[in-house]
């Protein structure tokens, strides 16, 4: 995986350059922006809302016995909003929308389409890889913020509902209006719009390198997804270092 | 328009010393031959010897270990060079995008481009349709073609560039004998019409010797002869000889046991 980091930030690099052309390519872009919210949106609800309800159901049973019931609100709102929220949101979609790039690319690559492409002087770059980077760019941040408010709410629900804690909608969401200010939602948008780019990226390029016929297809996608995770999960640590100072 | 109607004319290719070797086995050895302006150059030889990867050369799709291709005198690894010339290549499989309609494979070139209004590109789409004999299947996806139909919808895609140098891999494989001669007929009225530079890879010994100008006969990776399709035909190369001449001669006396 590291030994393809150079080639990686050269896509990106190059990616960026075509932002200029990111107009021509504006209906592929609302084509996959609608692929990435039809495929992800109902599974992000489902997750969402039982990561919330798991969350408090696992910290609110301890607060509760010492008497501190009263914080589970806050505790799952910065925690939904600064870690759960865009991570695991990251890796749904890494799965879900990465290994899909990967397969289509790598598809088009195996099948000599890339190649018409080129011949007929067109950059694969500003027709496959630029629309997809910006769909995702823009999606994930979106299905974040609702990851967020629905985590919240199933932490809500289990909070009120569940007889060890028993805390009301009222006062969980008090605590969580007192706790959770913009720059946590900020903090967690920030981290995603960098991990949409990375498997943006790392999708993309895993497709482009595909060499080979449905089995060649099969282990792009594999590595498309496991680098997207583990990459995830170290920059996460680094962005934390870095987003906690402010 | 401006862009797509400039450098109407045909151009020449030069190959000088090629060589390309994948994994360490050499691929093509030195290939050296000049395609003229205009001309329908056929290079024939046995499978695996080096002819598709040529082909891919040519069009800038791999880059070779020595030597070098010139269009009109000038490198195509120099940049720009290839950005000037119109080129279109015939894939052997048809290289169609799956997520296209038939008609926006047609049309991708002029729509990415933008070379022509929308209900312009549709007309010159459904025109270069129809002289491939697919009239009406605009709206077709690739995948409910048969690999004939594919192939041709690949050329009707190659005619709308309006190419100065097209490239066709095995453009009569997989298409019925009829089919064959309308794809042959159409190599050449291309040529007729737009002068072309035409450079075809085959098997089909009928083909070679109905459209060739001149035919290349590359073995190994390396060019057994260039001629006219009468010379090719007349080599006492006993090699050329056998490529040129093999018939199929079954023992229909003998069983299996």
């Amino acid at each position: 995986m590291f030994q393809n980091i150079g080639e990686m930030l050269l896509l990106f690099w190059r990616t960026i350059q075509a932002l200029p052309f990111a107009w021509r390519q504006r209906q592929k872009t609302l084509d996959q922006l609608f692929e990435i919210g039809n495929a992800s949106l109902l599974m992000a609800c489902i997750l969402s809302l039982f990561i919330g309800g798991v969350l408090a159901l696992q910290a609110g049973s301890v607060l509760v016995q010492r008497g501190l019931g009263n914080v589970i609100g806050g505790m799952v709102g910065v925690s939904m909003a600064k870690e759960l929220g865009p991570v695991m949101m990251s890796i749904l979609i890494a799965g879900r929308i990465g290994s899909s790039m990967a397969a289509e690319i790598g598809s088009m690559r195996a099948y000599q389409e890339i190649d018409a492409l080129r011949t007929m002087n067109i950059n694969p770059i500003h027709y496959l890889v630029l629309p997809r980077l910006l769909a995702i760019a823009v999606a994930l941040p979106l299905l974040v913020i609702f990851s967020v408010m629905v985590g919240w709410f199933g932490g809500a629900l289990v909070s009120a509902y569940n007889q060890m804690i028993g805390i009301s909608f009222e006062a969980y969401f008090n605590n969580l209006r007192q706790v959770v200010d913009v720059g946590d939602v900020a903090n967690g948008l920030i981290k995603s719009f960098v991990f949409a780019l990375v498997i943006g990226v790392v999708s993309c390029h895993q497709g482009l390198q595909t060499i080979g016929g449905p089995r060649g297809i099969g282990r792009s996608v594999t590595k498309a997804v496991v680098n997207s995770i583990v990459l995830i999960l170290i920059l996460d640590y680094f962005l934390t270092r870095i987003l906690i100072n402010f | 328009m401006s862009d797509h109607s400039k450098n109407s004319h045909s151009v020449s290719v030069q190959v000088h010393g090629l060589r390309k070797s994948f994994d360490g086995v050499p691929v093509l050895r030195g290939l050296d031959f000049e395609v003229h302006r205009s001309e329908v150059f056929v290079i024939m030889g046995p499978s695996g010897s080096g002819k598709s990867v040529l082909l891919k050369h040519i069009i800038g799709l791999e880059i070779p270990d020595q030597g070098e291709i010139l269009i009109d005198g000038e490198s195509i690894q120099k940049p720009g060079v290839m950005d000037k010339v119109r080129m279109a290549m015939v894939f052997q499989s048809g290289a169609l995008l799956n997520s296209l309609t038939v008609g926006e494979n047609v049309g991708l070139y002029l729509t990415e481009h933008r070379l022509r209004p929308p209900e312009d590109i549709a007309r010159v789409v459904a025109e270069s349709l129809e002289v491939v004999g697919l009239k009406g299947l605009e709206n077709r996806s690739p995948s409910e073609l048969s690999g004939g139909m594919k192939k041709r919808v690949a050329l009707a895609r190659a005619l709308v560039i309006e190419p100065q140098l097209i490239l066709y891999d095995e453009p009569t494989s997989e298409l019925d004998p009829l089919m064959a001669v309308t794809i042959a007929e159409e190599i050449l009225n291309l040529k007729r019409r737009t002068q072309v530079t035409s450079i075809v890879v085959s098997h089909d010994r009928d083909l070679a010797f109905g459209v060739a100008d001149r035919i290349a006969i590359i073995n190994e990776g390396k060019i057994l002869f260039i001629g006219t399709p009468n010379e090719v035909k007349n080599h006492s190369d006993p090699l050329i000889k056998k490529f040129i001449h093999a018939e199929l001669t079954l023992d229909r006396t003998r069983t299996t046991p």
